[in-house]
């Protein structure tokens, strides 16, 4: 057989087997092969895609969750803000009413201070005078108790009456 | 990894040569009783209607192939190709005329009465190339049985070897050779591009044919694409040939035979390129392994066996280029063919 001559026997057999396996691989491989492969990749695409989508409305949720915690920190800032204004005005408005009711009581007691500061010098007034009249009284009693004195006195007080 | 591969392939080069080596033995017996290193060599890259596998001693391990001949006046006719040998040499001769039809020392079919006759024999070749498509029909229906099997899925075992090199030749060479129309092509180039890497892969081991090395082969492959890209060419494709647009009148005569004798090269260079890459591999090993019976010296023996596990390396690589060289060049001109816009850029 010939290096460089193509026999006919092998060209007829070759052309029959190539033919052949052309038509059954092509029948049982080929065909649903590619059809998988592109149904594969179909597939592949596809939940490529609605990954891509499901992360996207991922990332949206989470800026939306973003944005309502940003809501949310302000709001909890104003109210706090506003709590603080609020207990520094009660604090200051109870020192205010303190310090009010202090002076208040301060005035009050002062006034019954003086009260009853008037009523024991009256009482000390009375008392005194009582004692004086008591005492007056034991004196004169004990001068008066003669005639001399008695005169002397009087002339004193007629003496007093008439430089008044 | 790397060191287990070498071992094996230089363990595997020795076997090849102790195979090869025995059917030296048998070769060299010439009628003037001299060495003949061609004579084995040319032995392997040829097709031969017996298959040889090994001499022990002075047996010969065969397999005897049916002999199918045709011949107008005497129809079908089988035999078998042990009827035409020396029952004990096994060599062809014209001496061994079997029913007027004869074998001769060439491998020849010839008849005794000179008549015409067409050999059909399912030579080592054919059944080569049947063993070829029964591994391919295997692999990939077994692949394709996957997806049957599981649908859409990952691939798995057989279906991960096939599946990357189908989605290789879909999209690497016939997406982008042929264009948006490749789809139709991809099961043709698929089909060759695993029918010749079986075949160059298969060809190297020790003992089997030289499927894809031999001219008939690659031959009928490259005109099954000269049909193919033919069959679809567009209108653009054949106005390219016979009006190539650009060329001034008085040069389209020339021009027109030079495209026309351009539609038959690019299958005739397919045809040679695959012969020759694998007949020219098959040489290069088969020599290095004539050297150990040329020298009859250890230390050349072990220097081939050590060429020929590299250049064994080679061929594994080699096989695999020429049949992608092979499909992608067949895509490129089936590409050629069913594009409809101009293609001036090719001159």
């Amino acid at each position: 057989m010939d290096l460089i001559i193509p026999s006919a026997g092998l060209i007829f057999w070759q052309l029959f087997g190539f033919l052949s396996l052309l038509f059954l691989l092509v029948k049982f491989a080929w065909k649903p092969m590619l059809a998988t492969l592109a149904e594969r990749e179909a597939n592949i695409d596809g939940a490529l895609k609605s990954a891509e989508q499901a992360r996207n409305e991922m990332a949206n949720l989470k800026s939306e969750n973003e944005k309502l915690l940003q809501e949310a920190r302000l709001e909890r800032d104003i109210i706090l803000k506003k709590a603080q204004e609020a207990s520094l005005k009660m604090i200051e408005d109870s020192k205010l009413e303190a310090s009010k009711q202090g002076a208040q009581l301060i005035l009050s007691a002062k006034a019954v201070i003086e009260t009853e500061k008037k009523a024991a010098l009256t009482e000390v007034k009375n008392q005194v005078a009582l004692l004086t009249l008591e005492v007056t009284e034991k004196l004169l009693r004990k001068k008066l108790s003669d005639d001399k004195a008695q005169i002397e006195l009087v002339d004193q007080f007629i003496k007093d009456l008439k430089l008044n | 990894m790397t060191r287990k591969f070498l071992v094996v392939s230089l363990l595997f080069s020795v076997f090849l040569m102790n195979f090869s080596g025995v059917s030296f033995a048998t070769a060299s017996e010439t009628e003037e009783g001299k060495e003949d290193p061609t004579g084995f060599i040319m032995h392997h890259i040829k097709d031969s209607h017996e298959w040889h596998f090994v001499t022990v001693g002075h047996t010969h391990i065969t397999l005897p192939l049916p002999v199918i001949t045709y011949a107008s006046n005497r129809g079908l006719e089988f035999y078998n190709s042990s009827d035409f040998q020396n029952p004990k040499t096994h060599k062809f001769s014209k001496e061994f005329a079997h029913n007027g039809i004869y074998i001769d020392n060439h491998d020849h079919l010839g008849r005794v009465d000179g008549g015409s006759i067409i050999d059909f024999s399912i030579t080592k070749n054919v059944v080569m190339m049947f063993l070829v498509i029964a591994f391919v029909l295997y692999i990939s229906i077994s692949a394709a049985r996957h997806y049957q099997k599981n649908g859409a899925v990952a691939p798995k075992g057989v279906a991960s070897f096939v599946e990357p090199i189908v989605i290789f030749v879909r999209d690497e060479i016939a997406l982008k050779s042929i264009g948006p129309k490749y789809k139709k092509f991809v099961p043709y180039l698929l089909t060759l591009f695993f029918f010749i890497w079986t075949g160059n892969l298969l060809g190297l081991l020790p003992g089997a044919a030289n499927l894809t090395g031999n001219i008939a082969v690659t031959f009928t492959l490259a005109m099954l694409t000269f049909v193919v890209v033919n069959v679809n060419g567009k209108k653009d494709y054949w106005k390219h040939v016979f009006a190539t647009p650009g060329v001034p009148a008085a040069l389209l005569p020339i021009m027109v035979a030079v495209e026309f004798i351009g539609l038959f090269t690019k299958p005739f260079a397919l045809m040679v390129r695959l012969f020759v890459a694998i007949t020219a591999g098959h040489i290069v090993i088969l020599s290095f392994i004539a050297l150990v019976f040329i020298f009859e010296s250890y230390s050349i023996g072990i220097l081939s066996t050590i060429m020929v596990a590299s250049i064994n390396i080679i061929e594994l690589l080699v096989a695999t280029i020429q049949a992608y060289v092979f499909t992608l060049f067949s895509a490129m001109y089936i590409g050629g063919a069913v594009t409809e816009h101009q293609q001036d850029d090719h001159h």
